[in-house]
């Protein structure tokens, strides 16, 4: 294996020793807001792939430790996809439609942060 | 589906659907052809279920009544000369292979194939996930039991953060073949 690989694992160690330190620190489960990507056949053709990526480095670069992001399959509006779906404790859900991974950015900073929905993504903007 | 990257992406879930511990991916380019392998340990489909599987009205989902991803995967294969082959047994697991012609005009690139391992580990995290590529030239073999091992017990594979490094990671081994 050549250096880049074993720099590789020295950050991989680097993370582990962060997240360590931060167990116990994360919000409990009925704080955690939950974004989940529809990832069936429909979604991975629409363009679901890139758009679950930006979601995982928005919330990482912005170091959003009550957020989880998860994988569902078919959600039902195939012709909507890529589809995420937006759970805040406490909240009705928001379904987003038709993404692209440049409107990502927004929906992390907006919903997850500042809690203001992005209501011209959301499926009752676009039906 | 643009990327042969993205088949395996959408097949692999299958997998993860039928409920496997382990899944196993390779890929090969040599002499001309691509050959996917996507194998698991899941719970496997009956002799009957298996014959019509690639037809696009056999379906395991429950939202609709059409299932793409492995007649879309069969057709791509075809277009360029090459098949689709999958073996079944109920209770034991799948395995699906796709052998593509990459001289062929209708070959889609292989695509981001870090992206596609990543998420895959991401989505199913408890899964043992191994990942082979190989070209005439070099190999690797990425594991997710060797990253686990690094990582220590509470940390999930599916950690955006982790996930982002995993990405990085493998792009770094794809680069490497």
């Amino acid at each position: 294996m050549g250096d880049e690989f074993v720099k590789s694992l020295e950050e991989l160690k680097a993370i582990r020793d962060r997240m360590q330190k931060q167990v116990g620190l994360r919000e409990s489960d009925e704080n955690t807001i939950r974004v989940v990507v529809g990832m069936a056949t429909c979604g991975i053709a629409a363009g679901a792939r890139p758009v679950l990526e930006a979601f995982l480095e928005e919330v990482n670069k912005r170091n959003l430790k009550d957020v989880t992001v998860t994988q569902t399959g078919c959600i039902g509006v195939c012709r909507l996809e890529p589809i995420a779906e937006v759970y805040v404790p406490g909240e009705e859900k928001v379904t987003y439609v038709k993404l692209k991974p440049e409107m990502v950015p927004r929906i992390v900073a907006d919903h997850l942060v500042n809690r203001q929905v992005v209501t011209e993504y959301t499926i009752g903007a676009a039906e | 589906m643009k990327e042969l990257s993205l088949h395996i992406l959408d097949i692999a879930q299958n997998s993860i659907s039928a409920g496997c511990t382990r899944l196993e991916l390779s890929l090969t380019d040599q002499d001309g052809q691509i050959t996917l392998v996507i194998g698991d340990n899941g719970r496997g489909m009956t002799p009957e279920f298996l014959a019509s599987v690639t037809d696009p009205f056999t379906t395991t989902r429950t939202t609709r009544k059409v299932g793409l991803g492995l007649p879309l995967l069969r057709m791509a294969a075809e277009q360029t000369g090459g098949s689709l082959a999958i073996e079944s047994t109920v209770g034991v697991g799948t395995t699906v292979t796709a052998r593509f012609c990459t001289g062929h005009i209708d070959c889609p690139p292989l695509g981001d194939m870090a992206g596609t391992v990543a998420l895959l580990v991401q989505g199913a995290p408890e899964v043992d996930t191994i990942y082979t590529h190989t070209t005439p030239r070099s190999s690797f073999t990425f594991d997710t039991r060797e990253i686990r091992a690094v990582l220590g017990e509470g940390i999930s594979l599916a950690e955006p953060e982790v996930a982002v490094w995993m990405r990085g990671y493998l792009e770094d081994l794809e680069q490497s073949v």
